[in-house]
């Protein structure tokens, strides 16, 4: 069969280019405008013509996602533009992030965007997560594309930690020791991943090029390419989760055009993002600390925020549990999520039911509560890692607290399925809610509620 | 489509000869093993302690001076080399790596109560490194101390890990 090509236009050489990067249509069923040939059919690569009317609205994903691929963008645009002055050497890096600040035009203001949509990212990644988790979007066949989600967060989690280094202030460098510190304990492994993540034995020259070069190259590539594959499965799997209906409905489901009615809203959802964003860095400053002093170390000295968490674990159970046993167990419990025996594949309602709407309060509160009277317990009452010196240190401080912790937690988690006969979705789904809030509880508690030497105190206090 | 293709495969696979399996299994050979070496070749590039490196000073060998110059019960800090000589009360010496064993931050030495302290969370340690206080796990690391026509040398090239202080860790004169 011969194809139809379109005939080459005569004119001016302007136009003749112009037509040649549009190309024209040379297939049935899309004649029409070639101007919009290129820019619909690459969209239509990556969006269906249509999507179900409940894919649409706001409030059904929260357009967390995109909100996310934004960021990333302005991420990636500000990055490289530092990247043009940025010198990655102890004794020049701090100095060349104060000309970026003093001596380039609106420098200071790109540094903000670069810093500020760095925390958000984490921010709204954590909150994607939970959409996508209280809407079922892991169940089959979108089961991979939460582990894919689950590397883009790690990776975008490295990129923040070793973005925090690069200033070489204060707050970068002891941030980033402590940080690395925390793996001197772990058994084994611990001390020689230490010695490389830093280069050496202490941060220094090796550390801050190595973390430079996996901040601008390893990691945005690797963000891309997992990205893509991201976005590729969502599509596969007919876009966003919505709730099932019986196949013989499904062609007389309600389908809405994706461009205008999708496009537009998200298009209006990343202008909201990068205005607030720019605003928020035209008025809020990035933290920079004093140049960094390998000899002073700053009273108290924590953690990146995202990390803060473990930090306060550390204060009070066992390094082996709160550095290894227990984060080891969550992530790999998180990755296994969508992997459980459920009673029920169905996703795309928020919270699954009624009923898992009721327990999950319950969840919250018990979260906060047990994780509030640990920590207090821990200051005020009974201090495990010097109340029992006759045992050894992994079960007196560790092993102990961590299972009259879990066990007071399982009891309350069984008895609550009980009260109200929850099928599995429901008690998983209230446990995961109990792990979340913990953790948030044992940052908010790091990050606001510890002054000087670790102890703890109110924020508005000095 | 794909029904084609998995049909295809049963067919490749029931009249795969014997050479033909073994050429195929020397492809995924030197597959791994063309791997391994991209392996091997990044472990050469992120291995810790490159020549770029020692600091000034620190990793390397350093001259403290005269034993005479350190009075018993007194802690000098050496800056270029991350540690504290410490000279105890019976005369030995002792160089206490300068890095907290909680997390890595930098002790300081309180001359008035004669201990060293943790700004960052607060632990704290005496003359010999013994932890005294609370949230370090153990006692600080130390240095060999070398001792020869009474000038005191101190090997910062290998730091020695222990739990606590004992008498045989002391270089005495
Ligand atoms: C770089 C980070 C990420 C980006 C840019 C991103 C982007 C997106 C976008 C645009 C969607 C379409 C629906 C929506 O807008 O909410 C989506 C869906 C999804 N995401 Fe992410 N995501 C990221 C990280 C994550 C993480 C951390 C998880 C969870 C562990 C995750 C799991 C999922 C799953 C399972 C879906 C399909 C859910 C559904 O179809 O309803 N993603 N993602
Ligand atoms: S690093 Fe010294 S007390 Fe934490």
């Amino acid at each position: 069969m011969k194809s139809k090509i379109t005939p080459s236009v005569a004119g001016p050489l302007f136009k003749r280019i112009g037509q040649s990067v549009r190309r024209g249509s040379n297939r049935a069923g899309t004649s029409g405008d070639p101007g919009k040939y290129l820019p619909k059919t690459m969209l239509f690569h990556f969006r269906p013509r249509r999507v179900p009317e409940e894919a649409v609205r706001f409030t059904h994903t929260w357009g967390l996602g995109g909100m996310a691929f934004v960021l990333i963008m302005l991420l990636f645009g500000t990055g490289l533009l530092l990247k043009l002055v940025y010198k990655p050497f102890p004794d020049m890096a701090y100095d060349s992030i104060l000309m970026i600040q003093h001596e380039i035009r609106f420098g200071l203001w790109v540094r903000n965007v670069h810093h500020w949509s760095a925390n958000i990212l984490v921010i709204i990644l954590f909150l994607h997560m939970q959409r996508v988790f209280f809407t079922g979007g892991f169940h089959h066949p979108r089961q991979f594309n939460w582990v894919i989600g689950m590397v883009l967060f790690l990776l975008i989690l490295a990129s923040n930690f070793t973005g925090y280094l690069l200033p070489w202030d204060q707050l970068a460098y002891w941030a980033i020791t402590i940080s690395t510190g925390m793996l001197d304990y772990v058994p084994f492994l611990g001390g020689w991943l230490q010695a490389v993540i830093r280069g050496g034995t202490e941060i220094g020259p090796a550390s801050l090029l190595l973390f430079f070069a996996v901040h601008t190259a390893v990691l945005p590539a690797g963000i891309c390419m997992v990205g893509l594959f991201h976005f590729w499965r969502v599509r596969k799997a007919g876009g966003v989760v919505v709730p099932l209906v019986p196949d013989e409905e499904e062609a007389e489901r309600r389908r809405t055009p994706v461009f205008p009615d999708l496009l537009l809203r998200e298009l209006v959802v990343a202008l909201v993002v990068v205005a607030f964003v720019l605003i928020f860095s035209a008025l809020i400053n990035a933290p920079l600390d004093m140049k960094a002093n390998p000899g002073l170390s700053p009273n108290p000295a924590k953690a990146p925020w995202f990390f803060i968490g473990l930090q306060e674990l550390l204060l009070h159970v066992h390094p082996v549990f709160s550095v290894l046993v227990i984060p080891v167990l969550l992530s790999g419990g998180l990755l296994l999520v969508p992997y459980i025996n459920y009673a029920s594949n169905r996703g795309g309602i928020w919270f699954y039911s009624e009923n898992g709407r009721r327990m999950g309060i319950y969840a919250v509160a018990a979260a906060v509560l047990f994780t509030a009277a640990g920590i207090l317990g821990d200051a005020f009452f009974f201090d495990f890692t010097t109340a029992l010196p006759m045992l050894p240190p992994v079960v007196g401080s560790g092993l102990l607290p961590v299972i009259i912790f879990t066990g007071a937690a399982a009891v309350f988690l069984m008895a609550l399925k009980r009260r109200f006969s929850a099928d599995s979705n429901e008690a998983v789904q209230s446990l995961y809610i109990f792990l979340m809030v913990m953790y948030v509880v044992l940052t908010i508690t790091c990050l606001w509620f510890r002054g000087t030497d670790m102890a703890l105190a109110w924020p508005w206090g000095k | 489509m794909f029904k084609k293709k998995n049909q295809m495969k049963t067919r490749e696979a029931a009249s795969l000869t014997p050479r033909r399996r073994f050429l195929n299994m020397l492809w995924w050979l030197l597959g791994g093993l063309a791997l391994a070496e991209l392996i091997g070749l990044v472990i050469a590039f992120i291995k810790p302690g490159k020549a770029m490196q020692p600091l000034e000073g620190y990793g390397g060998l350093i001259t403290c001076g005269q034993a005479a110059d350190f009075p018993a019960g007194t802690v000098t800090a050496f800056q270029r080399g991350h540690f504290y000589l410490s000279r105890l009360e019976n005369g030995g010496f002792l160089a206490l790596s300068r890095k907290c064993t909680h997390l890595g931050c930098t002790v300081i030495w309180d001359e008035e109560k004669s201990r060293f302290e943790c700004p960052c969370h607060a632990s704290a340690f005496n003359l010999m490194g013994d932890v005294i206080s609370k949230p370090a796990p153990r006692a600080l690391d130390y240095y060999a101390v070398n001792i020869e026509n009474s000038v005191v040398t101190v090997d910062t090239g290998k730091k020695m890990k222990r739990q606590r202080f004992s008498a045989d860790q002391v270089t005495a004169i």
